[in-house]
Order: structure tokens, then sequence, then C-alpha cells
């Protein structure tokens, strides 16, 4: 069964529209992010989600259940606040049963789930302190912990990795990977980071300019990106767009020409591809290789060693910025003209509107 | 450290230092002094001891004017905390009508006390006031909150409430203000009522302006003089006579300021402990957190 429905939301503030038919469908227990820049909508969806803020138009249903007139406690959801919102005169025990008690649980009830969720949480000897007396990382699990006590339905986190420093942030999403194991609901987690998306998330729904772009699963988001918005917000460094002409021909895959005349065979059927229109390519760094022969050439404006690997931004002899990649060992300098070899195979051709074709399955 | 240093440094908090000690140190010596002799407001007057202060023990008209100040206090203090924290609670809003009350509400607070009784007088009058009015218009028989020596501290009170509830609801509003606005989203979806919300979300986190309002408003009110003197005089037989009002009438009315300095000097006292009493005791309950 479908675990959360969401049916044409949409909602304005005063006259600002910020979602607009928004449509999606979680499976049971999957974990969800909602990938996007600052305000393309996706914390307002979380709030719609969790009754923060009420819906224009649309519906929200868990579990067969349409919960979007039901008050946020009543709707079987549990949220952990980018900022953690943990009550400040409670003890970490406290705020954790509060809930519980305003659900009218049984006490020993509530202090096993406590107990249990303290040592999932490996947060026991903090239990009778105070969130001042906190770290920044404890606070994020007893807020995690106020929120698997409940046992909700569904969890939603707030850009839950937003606050901790960049140790933390690695660990912590080690350990919501694994919290994901353990809990039987579903995860909806907000986030303008990709890499958290990409290694926490079942399925990433990228939004942008109120509505979602694209929804599928991490490497679909990244191989088959369905517009130049997701093609250039996925992905660091961003995929290199270029404008290119359809190259004559009759070949079953489109060939393009890049603006310095090089020509790139790609495996894009060429009978998906708009007749009319301008056409752009999209080059991943990885499918534009350094060095080799029968490629083009580049000249390079910046150097970025990252150790493994080296990154090349180039361009190329019509002005055209390209990000190429090169070995981590790269004796490559600012100034140089290297030769660059793009693998078509890998290219993507985006039509004037922005919408992406992708090279076919073999 | 160099002696030079230290001079300078004393020069830049001189001026402070003079003026504090001019009308702060030398006026609370000077009331000292003068409550150990017997003077009038001409003569020199000579050295008594603590022959003031052993008159006051046993003075009824200062045991009763003692004993007025405790009870309108009480009748204050509580009221005046629970209608500003109500009233900060539900104008604690952003729509333009919510800053018009707020307004409104504050406005009574810029009156002169001189102001505030001549209202209170045309209000409480039971021939010709809005309530004697009233009070006919229901058929019932209007009351003397003026001269009856039982309702004269209520209508005190109510004038003193009337006149005070603006800064207190502006330091409520500012401390509900200070309440992270997740932490309500946190209650909401922890299923917290209204009231759970309020019990245990805003009062824990407003306590410290509640302490804050309870000892401004205790001492304030402890000094409570203007609305006594003017609406009854401290009348009906003293019955609305305040510790202030005893002082003003021995001090310039029977011209005995050692005698006067001796009550300032025990009201000062009383407050002063009273305030550090409420201090101590809210300071205990935060450090143990209870509830």
């Amino acid at each position: 069964m479908a675990s959360l429905e969401l049916k044409g939301v949409r909602k304005s503030f005063g006259s600002t529209p910020v979602l607009d038919d928004v449509s999606l469908t979680l499976e049971a227990r999957e974990f969800i992010a909602f990938l996007g820049p600052s305000g393309s909508g996706k914390s307002t969806l979380l709030r719609i989600i969790a009754g923060l803020e009420s819906a224009d138009a649309g519906e929200v249903w868990l579990e067969g259940r349409r919960i979007d007139r039901l008050p946020p406690g009543e709707r079987g959801v549990a949220m952990v606040f980018q900022h953690y919102a943990l009550y400040p005169h409670m003890s970490v025990r406290e705020n954790m049963a509060f809930g519980l008690r305003n659900a009218r649980i049984a006490s020993d009830e509530i202090d096993r789930r406590i107990t249990d969720a303290a040592r999932v949480l490996e947060i026991e000897p903090l239990l009778e302190r105070k969130p001042e007396q906190m770290s920044g990382g404890q606070r994020q699990r007893v807020a995690i912990g106020r929120a698997l006590v409940k046992e909700p339905k569904l969890f939603l986190l707030d850009e839950p990795l937003s606050n901790l420093d960049a140790a933390l942030r690695l660990r912590t999403r080690v350990e919501l990977a694994q919290l994901k194991q353990r809990v039987d609901a579903a995860v909806i987690m907000v986030t303008h980071d990709q890499a958290e998306a990409m290694t926490l998330a079942d399925r990433i729904v990228v939004m942008n300019d109120r509505r979602i772009q694209q929804v599928g699963r991490p490497m679909e988001i990244y191989s088959r990106p369905a517009n130049t918005f997701v093609a250039q917000f996925v992905g660091s460094p961003a995929m290199t767009l270029a404008a290119v002409s359809l190259a004559g021909g009759s070949g079953e895959y489109a060939a393009v020409q890049l603006g310095d005349g090089t020509l790139v065979k790609t495996r894009v059927r060429r009978s998906a591809l708009p007749k009319q229109g301008e056409l752009r390519i999209g080059i991943r760094p990885e499918a534009a290789r350094v060095g080799g022969k029968g490629g083009t050439n580049g000249k390079v404006d910046l150097v970025e060693r990252l150790g493994e690997r080296t990154l090349i931004y180039a361009r190329l002899s019509d002005g055209q910025p390209i990000t190429a990649e090169d070995a981590g060992d790269s004796r490559v300098k600012i100034g140089d003209e290297v030769p660059i070899k793009i693998d078509g195979a890998a290219a993507h051709i985006f039509d004037a509107n922005g919408a992406g074709y992708h090279a076919a399955d073999a | 450290m160099t002696s030079a240093r230290d001079w300078r440094g004393l020069l830049f908090v001189a001026p402070f230092v003079l003026l504090y000690c001019l009308i702060l140190v030398f006026p609370l010596l000077r009331g000292l002094w003068l409550s150990l002799n017997q003077v009038d407001l001409f003569g020199f007057g000579h050295f008594v001891g603590g022959a003031n202060y052993a008159r006051l023990i046993h003075d009824p008209i200062f045991r009763t004017s003692m004993i007025n100040t405790f009870e309108v206090t009480l009748m204050i203090v509580p009221v005046l905390t629970v209608l500003a924290f109500a009233l900060a609670l539900a104008l604690n809003s952003a729509t333009k009508s919510a800053a018009i009350l707020r307004g409104i509400f504050f406005s009574s607070a810029v009156l002169s006390v001189t102001i505030v009784t001549l209202i209170w007088r045309f209000v409480l009058a039971p021939d010709a006031g809005l309530l004697g009015y009233l009070w006919t218009e229901l058929g019932w028989k209007p009351l003397p909150f003026l001269s009856d020596a039982h309702l004269v501290l209520p209508a005190l009170a109510i004038t003193t409430i009337w006149w005070s509830v603006g800064f207190p609801m502006l330091l409520f509003l500012a401390g509900l203000q200070q309440i992270p606005h997740d932490m309500y989203e946190a209650a909401a979806l922890d299923n917290a009522s209204w009231w759970t919300t309020l019990r245990h979300i805003t009062v824990p986190a407003l306590r410290r302006t509640i302490v804050l309002v309870v000892m401004l408003q205790t001492a304030a009110q402890l000094q409570l003089f203007g609305q006594s003197q003017l609406l009854t005089a401290g009348g009906p037989s003293g019955a609305s006579r305040t510790a202030v009002l005893f002082l003003f009438e021995t001090a310039f009315g029977q011209w005995e300021l050692g005698y006067a300095s001796a009550a300032a000097e025990v009201l000062f006292v009383i407050i002063l402990a009273v305030t550090i009493t409420q201090y101590w005791a809210t300071g205990r309950a935060t450090a143990q957190g209870g509830d």
C-alpha cells in the first residue's frame, strides 16, 4: 500500500505562489529526499504534510487516510526540526515523553519506548540532562529520539544535518541510514545538499520553482536528468551545457557539432529529438577526459586537485567553458592547452525547453 | 598596574559616582540619620536614638497603614500579573487589530496619577459615576466604593490595575516574542492542547519575566500613594491610608520629619526583604527546574 499520497497540492503566500500542483506517491517504508535550492517550495511541502501549513488546494493521504484537515498531532507523523526545537526547560526524558503523554499512552509503555530509543541512539547517559547541557550532535539525536518514540507512520526531517559540522554530518548521515533500516515507516527528508540526498534516499524528488522537476532513484536522477535544472543541480561540479547543432547523416543515433566544430557521436536516438529548435549537449566532467586523440582542445582556466582525480576548468576555442577530468597526479597547469576527449555515449542532449534526452538503453 | 592608570580610570567613572552619591547615597544616609532625630521641617532637631522606631511599633495608625498597604498589594499584584499575561497572550499577533489594541491597553500607562484618579472618580462615584449608573440600570443599589471601608481598597486596586497593566503587558509581549516559533510547532506535532502548550511551553519559557513582573509590581505597589491620596485622602477613617500616605501626612502634615523618616526606613527594609525573598524563592525553583 502507498504510504503517503499528495494530490494536486497548491500553496501561495499572499500573491506569491510557492507550490503549483504537486502530486507524489510514496511507497511503504520508502526514504524520500526533497532536494532543491532555497525557495523551491520543498520546506513548504514538508510543512503542509506535517500540518504546520495548510494547502490552498489538493489532498494529503497517509496510509489510506486523508490527513490534510487533521491537526498536526493527529496525523501520525513525527518531525525533526532544523533547529531541533527541543523544549529547553524539560530534560531529555521529558522531551521524549511529552508527546506520548499528550497521546495518553500508558506510562510503562512510555518508559519502554524511551529506553529503547535511548539505546538505539546511544543517548542513555543524557536522559536526565537539559538541552542546554548538550552539544549540537547530542541535541540532534534527542530530536530524532523524540520523533522515534512516537512510532509514527511517517518521519519528516527538515534539513536534519545542516546545523552539524562536517565530521559530525558524515557520521550522522551514516546513522540516519542505519536508522532507516530500523524504523517501520516512510521517511521524508528535506535537504539542499545533493550528497545527503544521493546517499540516504531511495528516491529523490528534485524541486525547483514551485514544482517537482523529477522523481527518481539517485542514479536515475544523476544519469538521466529530466531537464537542464536537474542536470545542473545534481552532480558536483555541475554538468557542462553547450549549444550544439545537429550534424547531418542518417544514423540511428544523433551526432552533434560543438561550437568549435568538434563532432560528438551520442547514443541519443535521432528520432527522439525535436526537428526544430536549439539543442544543447550536457557533458559531466567524467565524460570529458583530458588526453587522448580525436577530441578537441581547451585552454585551462583553473585546476582543482581533489586527490583521487583532478578537475580541469577549460575553454574550447570558441570560448565555451567545459569542465573535464584528469588523473589525480595530473600535471596540467593553468594556461595550458590540453586535448579533451568527450565520451559521446555518456552525453545528454537538451532541447530548447530544457527537456533532456539520454542514451538509449543498449 | 600603575597608580596613574588607576586615576585615569577613576576620572571616567567620577561623573556617575558623584551623581550617584549626591542623589542616592546621600539621601539614603541622610534619611537614616533623620530617623534617629526628632526634627521638624524648619528646625535642626535633636538626637533621640531609636525613639522614633519605638513609637512606630505602638502607633495604631502606622500599623493600619501597613496592613492596608499589604492588603492592596496582595489584591493588585496577582490580578495585574495574570491580566497582563492574558492580554499579552491575546495580543501577541502581527495583525493590525492586535497592534491597535496593544496601543489602547498601554495608553493608560502614560497618564499621570491625577488624570487616572479623576477618571476613576467619575467611574466609581455612586451617585453620578459610570458604575453607579450601571448598577441603577440593573436595578441594584449603587455601591459606595470610595466611602465604604470594605470597598475602598478594592476600588484602589481596580484603579491601580487599570493604570499599571500596560508595562507588564509589554514585558510579557517581549518575553513571548523571544520564544522560538518552532517550539510551538513541535508542541502541535506532540498533540499538545492549548492548555498543555500554555502550561508546559509558554509559562516555563516566561518564568523569568513572571518573576520580574511580580517583583517590580510588588515593590511598586508597596509604595502606592497618589491613588490613595487623590481618590480618598486615606479615608474613610484611614481605611485606605497606605504606608507612603502615612509618611507624607506625618512629614508634610504634622512636620515630623524624623518620625516620617523612621517609617520610610521600615518600609524600605520591608520592600527589600520581600523582593529578596521573592528573588531567592524563584531562583531556587528555577535552579531545581521544578514546574
